[in-house]
């Protein structure tokens, strides 16, 4: 019954059974060793243009419900698992898996020897990949041509692809049942998130904690960001090669100093470049909810939420910024602060969704720096 | 931070012996934390009663104490070893109340012993139901209300708040016996009344019920900063409502969202930081209603437990190991991730695969016992299997349990009505499965089990791909590739295809192989592949790939044993640990394979190679297959790696030690019949017959009493001793079906004594490794008697006939390796009763007696080796004696009969030693927890044949200032005697009767001999309030005297403790 298939640039063949919608799709194929959370992972903005495969077996368990969205949309190119769940069985679920992919035109392909794909992915790095379900899976050969003529994420910027088109202001908050209860003293200070391809939960984590958020595009410029008299600026995570993304680099350097940073994933490799870092694409990146992070200010480890394939390269010469966090898996560096200006960054993701909780107190500390920031 | 300094000597306390509950995992957890600390440099003294665990194998710590776990017997040995801490948090709950108890008793205090892994304040909360819930509401988390109320006005008033079902327990009542489930208002009337009327103390405990609510489990690891991590998500298939010992459990958790997982791990959290589990790890018990995600908190432990050592198995992470040394000061992230050496302990495995756990019960042990399950766990064993999927898993773990099921979707699971399974029993899985087949819906099957839906339709897929293959009538010849890579993917075993097209397992197999469908292996690695594995922890899927990277190196392998169960456990394992070891010691590298979690033999530290895997002529050959191993043990682990060994051999793998023929000769009766004539060894007169009439022929001819057995059946069930026609004609009813199998008739030799020889053989010579005396009469099972080493009344003239029938035996049979024979002694004659060419039950007692590590010996002489390269050329001195006596269920089956008999039905062992008879009964006595007394009433009850040899025994008594208490009939016996004895009353006699006596704590000893099946009046209320009211219960009469003995010498000296090291020492220079 194989009707689908996934190939990689270097020729091997992952062949498979189709769910979702029919076609043919290229990407970067990465995995995720994150056990429960694929409805968060679809629709984080962050997996465009790449092909998501899950490592836990079963999925599709739980369907997919209307709140734990991380956008409005799935953005993975292409879905690859090992066993598709033909029933959904969670007292808060809208939609099945299937449908859903088919209805958002994104192709999955489940029966695959997913384990053996990581291995390999694991060994030569990631790389680009064609997944397609339907007619186009019937000439693997031809698949594996258009995988390489596929772009490579190096050097690629997709902010643009992702970032939203006309400022609004973000006021949902989270769900009580999953996060804790913020006691609100009356302030609520603004801060400018830049989406460069922002999740829900992040905006979520700031709207609980009292402050009143406006997602603004990428490009907009630091002079429209200033005008709104901010009590702090955002960077948020995002897709493709942060050093391709110069006219945000451009943007954070004239924004230093000037009110308080936060930056995450994405958001925090282009602090690093404006603070005069180097970023570097990774053998095969981080991307799972297990991933220990030592945090140096503290001696504590939290487990901790990854999605990045490119890191702030222990090479860079940042000026004035200390590495707060590292990775203890791999020591890569997870977290930044400009020793004098208010500015911090992890590469890693404390609003997990998906993922422990260990780490939401970035969220606290932003907040009091944006709150000490607030005008007389 | 690293490790304390300030420490020197750890005590770390076992787990006692194996009752239901609390078995073998505790000895993987103890042998875990012994190791770590050790390695870290610490001095470990080890308390532990359990002479078959590994644990207590003296090279697992500085000072081994086998000796009773009382406050009495560890202050003296914490007086001799001082040990600066004590590490309570790896010997279950055992473990935890003699820390507890040693706390209070303020021995910790005088000695100035501090307690680590877990503070007093984190056992207290968990132990205490009141003070946990109170805990728990303070910091916002909701607890199962529950209520304890003496009318049924108040229950009605409770229930007004809380909501139907309700679940009500009589209060004080063992077993819960006399609860139930109230759906409503009549209901709850007739319950609670009920309940209050059987309560002792006229109260129930009403409960909300959660019945059908999911229920999960969450194991946790703190270190001393604070770091935590949750090791494993645990699901259950069966909800509440069913002990989670007794539930098939699946890891991870399938059917939560990230958002819900989470918000358990926050509980956790939570609780950890107001509880103060210092360090180590901890679990957390929760129900969620499925309808709307509501969270109940069940209960907390803190510390290892059988579902951390299923953890651990299930996701590499050594639990045990690393609560031991967060204990002593380390930090998660300054122990290494041992499986991928790169990456530290302060992460949260991902699994890329599906864990099953399925328990394994033995009710056909216990007549009278309710099998439905419930609250109270009943399982004795279970078994784990891994797949890449849920199906592949389950049906992994299926055929793993050994229970004569090759996978899901047999005929005889058949119910007749949907509706009877609403009731959790052993059977269930396999009847919603079959129901399936025959056309329930998965919703039907959903709406009466309460399974999660996921779980049933998953079930209903596999049952999907069986019945296609049945329907289209597909032949053996049909199968491709394809189908047969999707049959294996969903966990079919090819003796189960080989059922289902009319086949062969082994043409299924050639056919399967043929067209290139063969088994990968994967390895577990604790992080789904994204870092290399070192350790080659595997098991099987059909997949692409293979992680398996032979070595070029001679290999071994080692059959394990199974899920454990009543006959065969933890000794087995024993075993096959030190066969490993001594095999890697002689440079083979050590293939284990097995499929019982709660093991030493499956930490990927004990072998060199690991695979979890059912031990199935198949499973095994798969691995052989591929693995190429020069020699594959079977002898160690029992029963089940002996069954398969044929089949083995006949495909070609390389069986090692004793041969397949000798184990055939010893079970084909008629083969081992002539072969002891031929060597003039006396055997009880038997026959084989094959009808009832033969039966009753055959046992005229024999004589009464007779033994009488179904053959092809394990460990002695069904076994009886009958004392006439009319018994045997009722025995033939209850337990024979004439379908083919045989019946075994023996002449069952009363007033006999039996006596067990453990001796090992490199084919040219034979050497006696132990002979053990049985305390009781022959007639109760081997492992159900006390025995004692060296024997304490035994002539000259019968060891000399015993040693010379072992020598012969042993070479005549060729058994290269461990043999076990039991022998019974009556009069002048010595008769052979059986002779099993393996490892047996006492070899771990034996080597602990002894310092002679025997398994180990039978590894090496497999291997190649003579008895005088090991220099174990004659038999073994014993300094002082060792006696070992069985633990008993009965306290947790208050239906069934605490009677001995030919069937065995203990748990467990523990061992009790010392310089005189006396003292090593006692301690073995008390470390059963059936303590015997210095002072106080004895009650004796005895058939009348017992009555002389009874009477001296009274007077001893009498004269060491017991009261004796008698019924009538034993009464005036003794008083006529000149034994003055208190006249009580039968229960048919009316309250104040015998039973009320011993509730009321008016007797401190039975002695109750019945005779065979005879129906003695009160006999089976006696032993079973003795159980619930833990008096101890003596019903032979020479444990009778050996009670008497020990009794006598403990009144004349104090009991002291020895290390086995210590023993050891003095035996070798003796």
């Amino acid at each position: 019954m194989t009707n689908a298939v996934l190939v990689l640039e270097d020729g091997r063949i992952f062949p498979g059974v189709g769910f979702g919608a029919q076609g043919v799709m290229t990407g970067e194929v990465v995995f995720n060793t994150s056990m429960t959370g694929y409805q968060e992972i679809l629709t984080d903005p962050s997996y465009h243009k790449q092909i998501v495969t899950m490592t836990v077996p079963h999925i599709g368990n739980t369907g997919i419900n209307l709140e734990d969205m991380e956008s409005h949309r799935v953005w993975v190119a292409g879905f690859v698992v090992r066993s598709l769940s033909p029933i959904v069985s969670n007292w808060r679920h809208h939609v099945d898996l299937d449908t859903y992919l088919r209805d958002q035109g994104v192709i999955g392909i489940s029966e695959v020897s997913t384990r053996a794909l990581v291995r390999h992915i694991r060994d030569k790095g990631v790389m680009r990949a064609a997944i397609a379900y339907g007619h186009g899976a019937r000439d693997p050969q031809a698949l594996i041509e258009i995988a390489r003529r596929s772009p490579d994420m190096s050097g690629w910027n997709l902010v643009d692809d992702v970032t939203t088109t006309e400022p609004y202001n973000w006021t949902e908050h989270s769900n009580k049942a999953w996060y804790a209860e913020h006691a609100s003293n009356g302030e609520s200070p603004l801060v400018v998130a830049y989406d460069y391809g922002i999740k829900s939960n992040i905006l979520r984590m700031m709207t609980d904690r009292g402050i009143r958020v406006t997602v603004v595009p990428a490009q907009t410029p630091v002079d429209e960001v200033l005008a709104m008299q901010p009590s702090g600026v955002f960077l948020s995570n995002g897709p493709g090669d942060p050093a391709a993304v110069d006219y945000a680099i451009d943007n954070v350097k004239n924004l230093l100093g000037e009110v308080p940073i936060f930056g995450i994933c994405l958001g925090h490799q282009i602090l690093a470049l404006a603070l005069g870092g180097k970023t570097e694409k990774m053998q095969f990146g981080h991307r799972g909810g297990n991933q220990p992070v030592k945090n140096l200010l503290t001696g504590k480890v939290e487990i901790s939420a990854h999605n990045h394939g490119f890191a702030v390269s222990a090479e860079s010469d940042l000026h004035d910024t200390e590495v707060t966090h590292v990775n203890l898996n791999d020591n890569t560096i997870e977290g930044l602060r400009h020793t004098s200006l208010k500015a911090f960054s992890v590469q890693y993701h404390p609003e997990a969704s998906p993922g422990p909780h260990d780490s939401l107190y970035l969220f606290d500390e932003f907040v009091n720096s944006v709150k000490d920031q607030v005008p007389e | 931070m690293p490790k304390r300094t300030d420490l020197k000597t750890i005590m770390v306390i076992g787990s006692g012996p194996i009752v239901i509950g609390q078995a073998s995992e505790f000895d993987y957890s103890g042998v875990q934390a012994c190791k770590a600390l050790r390695a870290m440099g610490y001095r470990i003294v080890l308390v532990n009663s359990n002479p078959a665990s590994i644990m207590t194998d003296p090279e697992f710590a500085d000072a081994t104490y086998i000796e009773p776990m009382t406050v009495e017997m560890a202050e003296q040995i914490i007086a001799t070893e001082k040990p600066d801490a004590i590490l309570p948090t790896v010997g279950g709950q055992t473990g935890l109340n003699l820390a507890l108890s040693l706390s209070e008793a303020g021995v910790l205090d005088k000695y100035g012993v501090e307690l680590i892994g877990a503070s007093m304040d984190s056992i207290r909360v968990a132990e205490d139901r009141e003070l946990f819930k109170n805990t728990m509401t303070e910091i916002g988390l909701q607890s199962p209300p529950s209520q304890v109320v003496g009318s049924v006005e108040a229950a009605l008033a409770f229930v007004e708040e809380i909501g139907y079902p309700t679940l009500i327990r009589p209060s004080f009542t063992l077993g819960g016996s006399g609860g139930g489930v109230a759906y409503n208002e009549e209901q709850l009337h007739e319950v609670v009344e009920r309940g209050i009327r059987l309560s002792p103390v006229n109260q129930v405990l009403i409960d909300k019920s959660l019945l059908g609510w999911k229920e999960y489990e969450l194991e946790l690891m703190r270190d001393g900063v604070g770091n935590f991590v949750v090791v494993c998500s645990i699901e259950n298939l069966d909800p509440m409502g069913v002990h989670t010992g007794d539930s098939i459990t699946v890891a991870p958790a399938q059917t939560l969202t990230d958002k819900e997982l989470q918000r358990l791990r926050n509980m956790c959290r939570a609780i950890f930081d107001r509880i103060g589990i210092t360090t180590g790890g901890a679990n957390v018990q929760f129900a969620i209603n499925p309808e709307d995600g509501d969270v109940y908190v069940i209960e907390m432990n803190p510390r290892v437990s059988r579902s951390s050592a299923l953890a651990s198995k299930a996701t590499g992470f050594p639990i045990a190991k690393i609560a031991a040394l967060v204990a002593v000061g380390l930090t998660l992230d300054e122990i290494k991730n041992d499986i991928t050496r790169v990456t530290p302990a302060s992460f949260e495995p991902s699994l890329d695969y599906v864990v099953v756990k399925i328990p394994r019960w033995d009710f056909k042990k216990f007549q009278g016992v309710d099998e439905i399950l419930g609250p109270q766990m009943k399982a004795v064993g279970e078994v784990m299997a891994i797949g890449r999927t849920f199906t592949e898993s389950l049906q992994k773990a299926v055929r793993s349990l050994d229970i004569g099921m090759s996978g899901l979707g047999s005929k005889v699971d058949a119910v007749e009505n949907v509706s009877a399974l609403r009731i959790a029993t052993a059977q269930r899985l396999y009847q919603v499965a079959t129901a399936l087949r025959n056309g329930a819906t998965p919703e039907e099957i959903t709406r009466e089990t309460q399974f999660d839906p996921w779980f049933v339709q998953q079930i209903a897929q596999t049952i999907g791909i069986l019945d296609t293959v049945l329907s289209k009538g597909l032949k053996l010849g049909d199968l491709d590739a394809e189908d047969f890579r999707k049959l294996k993917q969903y966990g079919f075993s090819d003796i189960h295809i080989a059922q289902l097209i009319g086949s062969d397992e082994r043409a299924v197999r050639q056919q399967r192989k043929d067209l290139g469908v063969t088994a990968n292996y994967y390895r577990v690695d604790t992080c789904a592949a994204e870092f290399e594995a070192h350790t080659p922890y595997l098991y099987s899927t059909y997949e692409d790939d293979d992680e398996v990277f032979r070595s070029d190196k001679p290999k071994v392998m080692i059959l394990g044993g199974g899920p454990n169960r009543i006959g065969q456990g933890i000794e087995f394992d024993y075993c096959c640990v030190h066969a490993c070891f001594a095999l890697k010691d002689m440079g083979y590298e050590t293939i284990m394979v097995n499929c019982n979690p709660e093991t030493v033999s499956t930490d990927y530290d004990t072998a060199d190679r690991l695979y979890f895997e059912p031990l199935t002529a198949e499973d095994v050959m798969n691995i052989i297959d591929i693995e190429q191993p020069e020699g594959v043990l079977v002898q160690f682990g029992g029963q089940t790696p002996l069954n398969i060994a044929n089949d083995l051999q006949e495909m070609g793998a390389p069986i090692w030690g004793t041969t397949v023929d000798t184990i055939d000769l010893a079970e084909d009766r008629k083969r081992f019949n002539a072969l002891m004539s031929q060597l003039n060894v006396l055997q009880p007169p038997g026959t084989t017959v094959l009808s009832r009439e033969d039966a009753l022929k055959g046992a005229a001819e024999i004589g009464y009493p007779v033994l009488v057995r179904p053959s092809y059946v394990l460990g002695g069930r069904g076994m009886a001793i009958v004392f006439d026609e009319d018994q045997l004609n009722q025995w033939l009813d209850k337990n024979v079906e004439w379908s083919g199998h045989p019946v075994l008739i023996d002449h069952f030799l009363d007033d006999a004594f039996e006596v067990d020889v453990d001796a090992i053989s490199d084919g040219q010579h034979v050497n006696i490794g132990g002979i053990m005396q049985h305390i009781e009469e022959a007639g109760v099972h081997s492992g159900d008697s006390a025995c004692v080493l060296p024997p304490y009344k035994i002539s000259q003239y019968h060891l000399d006939i015993i040693r010379d029938y072992t020598q012969r035996i042993g070479k005549a049979m060729e058994v290269r390796g461990l043999f076990n024979i039991q022998f019974a002694v009556k009069d002048d004659d010595v008769y052979v009763l059986e002779v099993n060419p393996r490892a047996s039950r006492t070899v771990p007692f034996v080597s602990k007696a002894t310092g002679h590590p025997l398994a180990r010996y039978a590894a090496q002489i497999a291997a190649g080796k003579t008895l005088g390269d090991l220099n174990f050329l004659a038999e073994p001195h014993v300094d002082g004696f060792f006696v070992k006596e069985a633990v008993l269920p009965f306290q947790k089956f208050p239906m069934v009969d605490a009677l001995l008999g030919p069937e065995m039905r203990s748990t467990g062992e523990v061992m009790g030693h010392a310089s005189s008879f006396g003292h090593a009964f006692v301690k073995a006595q008390m470390a059963a927890n059936m303590p015997l007394p210095l002072s106080g009433s004895v009650f004796i009850s005895v058939n009348d044949f017992d009555k002389g040899s009874v009477a001296r025994i009274a007077r001893d008594l009498h004269q060491m200032d017991f009261k004796i208490v008698a019924t009538e009939g034993t009464a005036e016996y003794l008083n006529k005697a000149g034994i003055p004895t208190t006249r009580i009353n039968k229960v048919a006699e009316g309250s104040p009767h015998v039973v009320d006596a011993l509730r009321h704590g008016e007797i401190q000893l039975v002695i109750n001999t019945p005779l065979g099946m005879q129906a003695h009046e009160d006999g089976a209320a006696i032993r079973s309030m003795c159980y619930q009211v833990s008096v101890p219960l003596v019903t032979t009469i020479s444990a009778a005297m050996a009670s008497l003995q020990g009794i006598k010498r403990m009144k004349q000296k104090p009991l002291h403790v020895r290390s086995l090291q210590k023993h050891h020492a003095i035996n070798e220079l003796a």
